[in-house]
């Protein structure tokens, strides 16, 4: 089948292939390898945002627990995180099944939905920064303090995040939905199924691969939320909104202390590399 | 059993409340506001305002065009040799270099960006755009590469070959007949690159410190703190619609290429 491919010599095939993924391998090299050993390199040192390091191992490590801040961001991390997940998922598959049926204007729902994704997460947390402020938005008739105590502080990140992410989740969701032949539900309707039955007995089984790939996504996605808690609620009040990337930030630049703060990343890169474990079990175990 | 909603309303309902907050803020930024920009009556005067904000808008907006661009194209001549290289090559260390590849998406984000703070201050990137611009390559690239080797493998083997029989070298048949034929997955690895490089706020807050370089994410987000004094909304949200905007016009322009980046199982890994 490939004459030609391998009468031109296999050896200059060969270069020429490796020529072609150098500009791969050098940035897969010098950015993300380089990086992943300094920053276990790091997190052994006492490194300091300037002057040189020294070598203090496990110190970085033992004052983990000790920081009852990152602590705390734990705790606070998990629960913003199963709460997410949980309504963004619900969410996100209400949306998907009002828009699965080629219906007259369904493309209209779809982008409207979608589009808070096309908007950079920043300018979305700007824009409800500015839209849930009583002087200034629309909703001060309501004397609601959207940001003033820390349950009012997690619900408006949520309401943010929710707008911001549900037609993202909505359009994987719409992927996999769209991958179920159409003769399964005519089949099932010929049998008498009622809608819920059909929901329940073939769209939710067949739509598992990509309900897990949507799950991890979320949840690995809010384990490492920064940009929401630094920019709409700025981690308060009264640091109720501090997530554990905010603290790897604050160690490294407000506390100069990048070794701390490596030994921090080296803790989420363990726990995101293990959930991607799971992630691929689930992803690939059915099949 | 009965719909328990109408689904004309419902959806109809549900996409006034997504659009809401988008029209709300479009409106925001030229409404008039006592001790803004825009003091009566409607109009740009907010945005007049951000041309002035800080180093001002034009240098910010300067900045995250030079990133994104850069970023784009980065992305693009890495991910289209690269992708070549693993759809119609063998090599040594191939399947080790894609793996390696596709492990960026399995690490966050902090773990690779504190110590690449140092590690761009070593070779003098730190506080560079171009700097700046070379690490999103690198988030790119797992989308990219696994789009881009997908898009290659699709092509019939066929086509390439009766050119290399033609004399032709492997990279000429790369530029002129199997470039042309991926050019859809070349659009949606650029609109991904585009959409991630112009609207990250992490990266570029902790790889630049210098006021000067901000790209607009960072230099909105600066609005909100008081060392400017009084909060001005007005002109905060005229900053979230230039950053918005951009994205909205090349969403709406390119929706369906933007739908095969998820359709093409690259989000999988």
């Amino acid at each position: 089948m490939t004459h030609a491919l391998n009468s031109r010599g296999s050896r200059r095939r060969q270069l020429a292939g490796m020529l072609y993924a150098t500009p791969t391998a050098v940035i897969v090299g010098a950015l993300f390898i380089a990086p992943l050993v300094l920053v276990v390199i790091m997190s052994l040192n006492k490194w300091p945002l300037l002057g040189s390091p020294t070598f203090n191992f496990p110190k970085n490590y033992q004052k983990i627990t000790d920081d009852p801040l990152f602590m705390d961001a734990v705790w606070f991390t998990l629960k913003y995180t199963a709460i997410i997940t949980v309504l963004l998922s619900a969410l996100a598959l209400g949306l998907a099944l009002l828009v699965q049926d080629r219906r007259p204007g369904v493309g209209f729902f779809r982008t409207a939905f979608f589009l808070p994704g096309a908007v950079g997460f920043a300018a979305a947390a700007l824009l409800f920064y500015g839209m849930l402020n009583n002087d200034f938005g629309p909703f001060g008739f309501l004397h609601v303090n959207w940001i003033g105590t820390p349950d009012m502080a997690l619900f408006s990140t949520i309401l943010l995040v929710l707008w911001r992410f549900a037609g993202f989740n909505m359009l994987i969701l719409l992927t996999g939905l769209q991958s179920i032949p159409v003769d399964v539900y005519e089949a099932a309707r010929t049998d008498g199924a009622s809608r819920w039955q059909v929901f329940y007995r073939i769209t939710l089984p067949l739509l598992r691969p990509t309900i897990a790939l949507m799950l991890i996504l979320s949840i690995t996605g809010s384990l490492l939320a920064f940009d929401q808690f630094f920019i709409f609620t700025n981690g308060g009040p009264d640091n109720s909104t501090v997530s554990m990337v905010m603290v790897v930030y604050r160690n490294a630049f407000f506390r100069f202390d990048l070794g701390g703060a490596a030994a921090l990343s080296m803790v989420l890169l363990i726990v995101l590399v293990a959930l991607n474990a799971v992630q691929l079990r689930i992803l690939r175990g059915p099949r | 059993m009965k719909p328990l909603l109408n689904y004309a309303w419902s959806r109809s309902a549900l996409a006034v409340i997504f659009l809401f907050p988008l029209l709300w803020s479009g409106w925001s930024s030229v409404r008039g506001q006592p001790g803004s920009g825009q003091a009566t009556g409607y109009g740009f005067g907010n945005y007049a305002q951000i041309l002035k904000f800080g180093e001002g808008l034009p240098r910010y907006f300067a900045n995250s065009l030079i990133v994104s661009s850069l970023t784009v194209a980065g992305t693009l001549v890495v991910s289209a040799l690269g992708g070549y290289a693993f759809a119609r090559f063998t090599f040594p260390g191939k399947n080790l270099l894609f793996l390696a590849a596709l492990a960026i998406l399995m690490v966050p984000y902090a773990t690779i960006l504190i110590p690449l703070y140092v590690l761009l201050g070593y070779i003098g990137l730190q506080n560079s755009l171009p700097g700046l611009a070379l690490v999103f390559v690198m988030f790119q690239l797992p989308f990219a590469l696994y789009m881009m080797r997908n898009s290659f493998e699709a092509i019939p083997r066929e086509i390439e070959e009766s050119a290399l029989v033609d004399g032709c070298g492997s990279f000429r048949a790369l530029t002129r007949i199997l470039l042309p034929s991926v050019r859809p997955g070349l659009i949606t690895v650029g609109l991904f690159a585009f959409l991630a490089s112009w609207n990250d706020f992490f990266a570029p807050l902790i790889l630049l410190n210098d006021g000067a370089n901000f790209p607009l994410p960072v230099a909105v987000v600066s609005m909100t703190q008081r060392t400017f004094g009084a909060i001005d909304y007005g002109m905060l949200q005229a900053g979230v619609m230039v950053m918005a905007i951009p994205c909205l016009i090349l969403f709406l322009v390119l929706q369906r290429y933007y739908v095969r980046g998820f359709m093409s199982g690259a989000l999988r890994g």
